[in-house]
């Protein structure tokens, strides 16, 4: 094929393609009756009537001590959840992982187990747990910990597999115990990798924390939840600022740990 | 008496492959002993059976007047710890210093909670950083081995062998991954460790001409099978086209005249 002719066709596939593209946005438009120059010379009016409703008033302020108190219980579970879950699912995926499992047989149960509890959102654990535990912290403790639990396990897996089978083998010619070799060997190679997402599901669960709270009526999703619906924009605002202050704090100090360990 | 015995050793993967086939020979105390051969004779597999890190599927391996296929549980762990094992890619714990590297070599002769702490006692000690002098690496104790050089790593790599106190050493293709001069001083310091201590030791080469200079002995094996077992100077160029394969052996005895001339 002649060079003109190559390109010729790639210009024409192009055109089709925006053509097609333009003809698939449009014939949306039609049917769902969306209006664009509507619906763009109403986005300063939406920017300001959340300005208006959305600024922290003098109430929101009066109630600051109470959110820091609510976002502080939150972070705390946040943490408590993720680290302790992290013990766990390292336990399970020293099991799992191909290096280090006692047998073969343990592979895929493990891996199982994981995926289970992995692929259950967040949010269908807490509405689950609900049932269970009530209205409690208990409820998003658990709903954070399964979640972490599945996710630590899995890549914890991956992490071990990656390290490989050399020091572990060269410590099973020395003699040491299967104890020893986890503890001497793949614990220490795998550590900054287990610390670096202990941290990004602390950060992660900081986050799910406020929709866990807000559907157990916990914590600090409680506070903006109740702000909320009570039409104390300003309040509920207030709430996401601080929340969205705290979590920028713990990727800066965890981004730090990061650096220094890796 | 022999230290190490192999009788009729056969291993198989599957029901096709067969990575040993009824391999016998005996190795004397103090012994230099080179096994050579192509890629995928079989050389690795042969090492392994030994200390057990593989289970052999026929055959009988003694070691020290103990037949170790039978073995297990703590009787196995105290084989392993008679035994230390060099491997091409040094097999160290890269995020941790060197010494602490040195000491794993001890972890056969710990319980389960000195194991999991790691506790190792004063002469333990005393006896690593006494080794790593010996090896040239008093430097670099307290470092990182990723910051090792190869060479380094595999000097590390013998100082975790030796501080097992071992009967013999096992070489899984200990200069494989070393460039020229880095590899001699491994094979000198092997050698050294063999005349001065009386380790048996068994190393895995490809390179024909280093298991000519270094070893008292060689086997040669190809496929799973020991084709030449005597002394270097009686290896005939027929017996190296056996081991090798026509092509590779060409290229091996133009390396030898070579290095003759």
């Amino acid at each position: 094929m002649q060079p003109d002719a190559f390109f010729r066709r790639r210009r024409l596939q192009s055109a089709l393609f925006f053509i097609a593209m333009a003809a698939i946005t449009y014939g949306g438009m039609v049917l769902t009756q969306f209006d664009l120059v509507q619906g763009l010379s109403v986005i300063p009016r939406a920017f300001m009537w959340g300005i208006t409703n959305f600024v922290p008033d003098e109430r929101a302020w009066a109630r600051l001590p109470r959110i820091l108190e609510k976002l502080q219980e939150t972070v705390l579970v946040a943490v408590a959840s993720s680290t302790i879950a992290s013990i766990f699912g390292l336990g399970l995926a020293l099991l799992g992982a191909n290096t280090t499992r006692p047998h073969p047989w343990f592979s895929l149960p493990a891996r199982a187990i994981a995926s289970i509890f992995r692929n259950i959102d967040v949010s269908v654990w807490a509405l689950i747990l609900l049932f269970s535990f009530g209205q409690s912290g208990f409820t998003g403790f658990f709903a954070l910990f399964f979640v972490t639990f599945g996710f630590i396990t899995r890549v914890m897996v991956e992490t071990i597999d990656e390290v490989g089978i050399e020091p572990v083998e060269a410590l099973r010619a020395t003699g040491a115990g299967y104890t020893a070799i986890i503890s001497q060997s793949v614990i220490p190679a795998c550590l900054p990798q287990l610390i670096s997402w202990v941290l990004y599901m602390i950060e992660t669960n900081i986050r799910s924390a406020t929709l866990v709270g807000i559907l157990t009526g916990t914590g600090i999703g409680f506070l903006f939840d109740l702000y909320f619906k009570n039409f104390s924009y300003g309040s509920a605002s207030l709430v996401v600022l601080a929340t969205v202050a705290v979590v920028l704090l713990i990727e800066t100090v965890s981004n730090y740990i990061r650096r220094t360990i890796l | 008496m022999s230290l190490l015995e192999l009788d009729q050793v056969t291993k198989r993967y599957g029901a096709e492959t067969l990575a040993l086939d009824t391999i016998t020979f005996s190795v004397q105390p103090g012994e230099f002993v080179a096994i050579i051969g192509p890629s995928g004779a079989g050389k690795s597999t042969l090492l392994r059976s030994i200390n057990r890190l593989i289970d052999i599927t026929s055959g009988d391996i003694r070691f020290d007047g103990v037949s170790v296929p039978q073995l297990r549980g703590q009787a196995l762990r105290r084989h392993r710890t008679q035994i230390g094992m060099i491997f091409q890619h040094y097999n160290l714990v890269n995020r941790l210093s060197v010494i602490e590297n040195v000491l794993h070599g001890r972890l056969g002769y710990k319980n389960t909670l000195q194991g999991i702490l790691g506790l190792y006692s004063e002469e333990e000690k005393r006896e690593a950083v006494r080794i790593l002098e010996t090896l040239g690496l008093s430097e670099q104790m307290y470092k990182r081995c990723d910051q090792l050089s190869g060479g380094q790593k595999q000097r590390v790599g013998i100082a975790r062998a030796l501080v097992q106190q071992p009967k013999m050493l096992l070489c899984d293709e200990p200069i494989a991954s070393l460039d020229p001069s880095s590899a001699k001083v491994i094979m000198d310091t092997l050698q050294e460790i063999n005349r001065s201590t009386g380790i048996t030791v068994l190393v895995n080469l490809h390179q024909v001409d280093v298991a000519l200079h270094y070893a008292e002995r060689i086997i040669g094996v190809n496929r799973g099978r020991v084709i030449y077992d005597g002394p270097p100077h009686a290896l005939s160029n027929a017996q190296i086209y056996q081991i090798y394969g026509s092509e590779a052996g060409e290229l091996i005895l133009d390396l030898k005249e070579r290095y003759a001339a």
